[in-house]
């Protein structure tokens, strides 16, 4: 069990704290001070984080304002749920606990350094945003009301001094304008509106309406939080010492640069891939595979061999896709056709058989995430982290045609380290006869995490062309 | 301008009798006793054979002047204040160190302005392309003072065809980059791209509150300095960019016909350009767009053009007040704003001329000796604005004022 109270805050919060979370909304004051087990506390960490990655791969993807919303929102449903007080049959508090715990912990992962603050605090004021977009209109005003945002209401007398003035920022009409309550506050707590040149400025306050009142809000969460991290820093080399959470904050602030796994470990035998023979490796290899198990492949093929980590990857990838062990055999036994059988049987098909759990410890290996092969030292590594640009560019061409147009919109997320984004750009180019377009990643705007995933949503979409051609035809 | 302007010689004796330390001491601490205004700033020394020498910070004005006279900079530039001593920079913890305040500061540089001045280009700068440098030190220190609500504004001319801004209030000083980039484009209209107008209206509604008094002040500029002293349109290249940004092609038209081949002045142009509008009826849409074109393109000939980069980051190096100019020769003197109009570049005394004015002086022994040249109004200028800074920073000290936002 572990305390998180390491704040340096005394315990006597405790007690104002409460268990209740009487909002949705969260500016993440206090953290959670009470026990809680190492895996709650990873897995909480864990499902924030998917979201967080999502956002992320959204704005390297250039998504639209509504399209991310959309996203995010499907995303939040299923991985970071937070209801509004009128939901039924649901542990508000629950709920809202998970999600004050998982900020809390990927506080203690991304405040290591100037790049992770910056990017998380980037994140998570863009999570905050939509969860503010989309909060009951009443919940909202109650929650606004709970916090001091040192913001001053105009009087009459003044807003009516600088009506012309007002008038030329803000799209009322006259009779709007008499209605409009407009709020004074330092003009650096709403950076953006000047930088857009939206809102009056006299002596240094910002003449902000009413419905723009967000914008002082998300700057104050902003700068928070980014005062926090700052804080939390200099508290880490004091956690640093409990070897429990330093594997597992390691482990997380890796997330970003490869995006949270999906879940395609522990089901090998999905409803869609049942039995695949050895002879068809080599067809699904050009249709559905992602980059690094293509290139997997093709070497094997060129090589008649694999080096060990190649063999692990890419035999666990196929166990995953629906290979059985029985054909496993066949298929590396038939891949390695320049040695004997002897030889085979002494130096690879214990090592097969011990990935499919029937050696050894037994345990059943999952299939390598998109991020253990994103930070594995490469060899085989992922291509667009791991190769070279001139090589990777040619190895586009030549296995997927890309036009030079394509080409380069994949290069420039290669160029930006936005790894998934290109391998998730390269699945909706090719499967654009499929109908999939830009932006819809592989199925409701999701980045590609992890190969059986790109794998597996191809081959579904396959099927699912052909049972419409099939319906097609009486 | 030959290089003998700026002897080593010359700069020593500078460095060592003439530079006012303790001016500069109290404008960057904003205190009369040390603290980590002064302490944790960084100070970069550019010496003679090209090389930079960065970090370096000072405990108090005494070491300052010893380390500038010791390696005789052929100028030296201030940086922002960090979470600690720059000069221990190599020990702090990885990622601890950090800017975390500067004086906002803009830089007006001549060379953008080279697609619109006729007089000269590049390093050259004249008695008249000043006129635009005077216009926009007039339009920005009005804008931040009035909008903004800054006091402390010190403007030092940079020694050759430009001019900085410092400002020095509390609030200023503590700005995030992203606060700093937030205020450059509000104060930017102008567009890199010379031949779009500026982005500066939403939809149909009149000129923004904050570009109209601009715009009724630069009104007078463009009349004088664009249309008869720079005769802008003149040429045919010109008058080219100036129909670019002319919205009605029937309008187009028909002046690129009337001007062809005839060289009227840029006056008789715009006079034209004017009663070309008039053709559309009053209170018609296509008048009132016309007009926003109109008061857009005096925007673009004579609204500030600042070097954005300077002022968005905490951490960028601007060249100290008081400095030579290795080129000319010039010191960056303080300017006054209220005078700027009659400003005058040549004026402003060259390291040789003041040494020389030391040489001649053979009066008494009690002054500093920068009191018997001609660097005495300008280094007062300093510490007048030195003194309104630290009363400031008392009055806050003393909690006299309220500054819970």
């Amino acid at each position: 069990m572990y305390k998180v109270e390491d704040r340096g805050s005394g315990s006597d919060e405790v007690k104002l704290h409460g268990p209740r979370y009487p909002y949705r909304l969260n500016f993440y004051d206090t953290p959670p001070l009470y026990d809680v087990t190492i895996e709650a506390f990873e897995s909480a960490a864990l499902n924030r984080l998917r979201v967080l990655a999502e956002i992320e791969s959204s704005a390297a993807r250039d998504r639209k304002w509504d399209e991310t919303k959309t996203v995010i929102i499907a995303q939040c449903e299923k991985y970071l749920p937070l209801k509004s007080a009128g939901a039924l049959n649901v542990d508000l508090d629950e709920q809202r606990r998970t999600d004050q715990l998982g900020h809390f912990v990927l506080r203690l992962a991304f405040c290591r350094s100037e790049e992770l603050r910056r990017r998380f605090v980037k994140a998570e004021t863009t999570l905050f945003k939509i969860r503010y977009e989309t909060d009951d209109s009443v919940e909202r005003q109650k929650f606004l009301g709970s916090r001091n945002f040192n913001w001053v209401a105009v009087g009459d007398q003044e807003k009516a001094e600088h009506q012309q003035s007002l008038l030329t920022y803000y799209n009322t009409k006259n009779d709007d304008f008499a209605r409009e309550k407009y709020f004074k506050v330092r003009w650096t707590r709403v950076p953006d509106l000047v930088d857009r040149r939206r809102v009056f400025l006299k002596g240094g306050w910002a003449y902000v309406p009413g419905k723009e009142q967000s914008s002082i809000i998300y700057q104050e969460f902003e700068t928070h939080l980014e005062k926090d991290l700052m804080v939390t820093a200099r508290y880490m080399p004091r956690l640093d010492e409990d070897t429990r959470l330093k594997g597992v904050l390691d482990n997380l602030s890796q997330g970003f640069l490869a995006g949270v796994s999906s879940e395609w470990n522990s089901s090998p035998m999905d409803a869609n891939v049942q039995g695949i023979k050895a002879e068809m490796v080599d067809e699904l290899a050009a249709k559905h595979f992602p980059m690094c198990m293509r290139n997997s492949h093709q070497k094997l093929r060129a090589d008649h061999r694999l080096n060990h980590f190649g063999r692990l990857q890419y035999g666990l990838f196929l166990k995953v896709l629906g290979l059985s062990i029985e054909e496993a055999i066949v298929f590396w036994r038939k891949s390695f056709d320049r040695i004997t059988d002897d030889t085979f049987n002494k130096m690879y098909k214990y090592n097969i058989r011990h990935s499919y759990g029937l050696e050894g410890k037994r345990a059943n290996y999952p299939a390598k995430t998109c991020q253990q092969i994103l930070t594995s030292g490469g060899d085989p590594g992922c291509p667009y982290r791991h190769f070279s640009v001139d090589n990777l560019r040619s190895a586009l061409v030549s296995a997927y045609g890309l036009s030079s147009a394509d080409l380069h919109d994949v290069m420039n997320q290669v160029k930006n380290n936005h790894f998934h984004v290109a391998c998730t750009r390269v699945y909706e180019i090719t499967h654009a006869s499929s109908g999939v377009k830009r932006g819809d990643g592989v199925g409701s705007g999701e980045s590609v995490t992890h190969p059986n995933q790109y794998a597996a949503k191809s081959m579904e979409l396959e099927k699912a062309k052909e049972e419409k051609a099939a319906a097609m035809v009486p | 301008m030959t290089d003998n302007a700026v002897s080593p010689e010359l700069m020593d004796v500078f460095y060592r009798r003439l530079f006012p330390y303790k001016s500069i001491f109290h404008w960057l601490n904003h205190a009369p006793t040390p603290e980590d205004y002064f302490t944790k700033r960084e100070i970069a020394f550019n010496l003679p054979n090209d090389v930079m020498l960065r970090y370096r910070s000072y405990l108090d004005v005494d070491e300052f002047k010893n380390e500038v006279c010791k390696l005789a900079p052929t100028r030296f530039e201030i940086g922002p204040v960090y979470t600690s001593r720059p000069r221990d920079k190599k020990t702090a913890r990885q990622g601890t160190f950090n800017p975390v305040a500067r004086e906002l500061v803009f830089d007006i540089d001549m060379t953008d302005y080279d697609p619109i001045r006729t007089c000269c280009s590049s390093a050259e700068i004249c008695k008249r392309c000043w006129a635009f440098i005077a216009a926009a030190v007039r339009i920005l220190d009005e804008a931040i003072r009035d909008q903004f609500g800054y006091e402390h504004l010190l403007w030092v001319y940079s020694g050759r065809r430009g001019i900085h801004l410092w400002i020095s209030d509390p609030e200023a000083m503590v700005l995030t980059d992203e606060q700093r980039k937030a205020i450059v484009n509000w104060l930017s209209v102008v567009q890199k791209d010379e031949s779009k107008r500026p982005n500066i209206r939403f939809g149909s509604r009149p000129l923004p509150a904050s570009l109209k008094p601009a715009l009724d002040h630069l009104a007078y500029v463009f009349a004088d300095l664009i249309l008869v002293d720079q005769d802008c349109f003149l040429s045919e290249k010109g008058s080219e960019a100036l129909l670019r940004l002319i919205p009605d092609t029937r309008i187009v038209e028909t002046l690129r016909n009337d001007w062809a081949g005839e060289s009227s002045g840029s006056a008789a142009k715009w006079q034209a350009f004017k009663a070309q509008i008039k053709t559309y009826k009053k209170d018609s849409s296509a008048r009132a767009q016309l007009i926003a074109a109109m008061e857009d393109i005096i925007l673009q000939y004579t609204y500030p053009r600042l070097d954005e980069n300077v002022s968005k980051k905490r951490n960028h190096l601007l060249k100290a007040p008081f400095c030579v100019h290795p080129k000319t020769g010039r010191i960056c003197v303080p300017v006054d704003p209220k005078t700027i109009k009659t400003f005058d570049p040549e004026s402003v005394p060259t390291v040789a001329q003041l040494i020389a004015e030391l040489d001649n002086d053979t009066d008494s022994q009690h002054h500093s000796d920068w009191e018997r040249t001609s660097l005495k109004p300008y280094v007062e200028m300093l510490d007048k604005h030195n003194q309104r800074i630290m009363d400031h920073e008392r009055k806050i000290r003393r909690g006299a004022e309220d500054m819970t936002w």
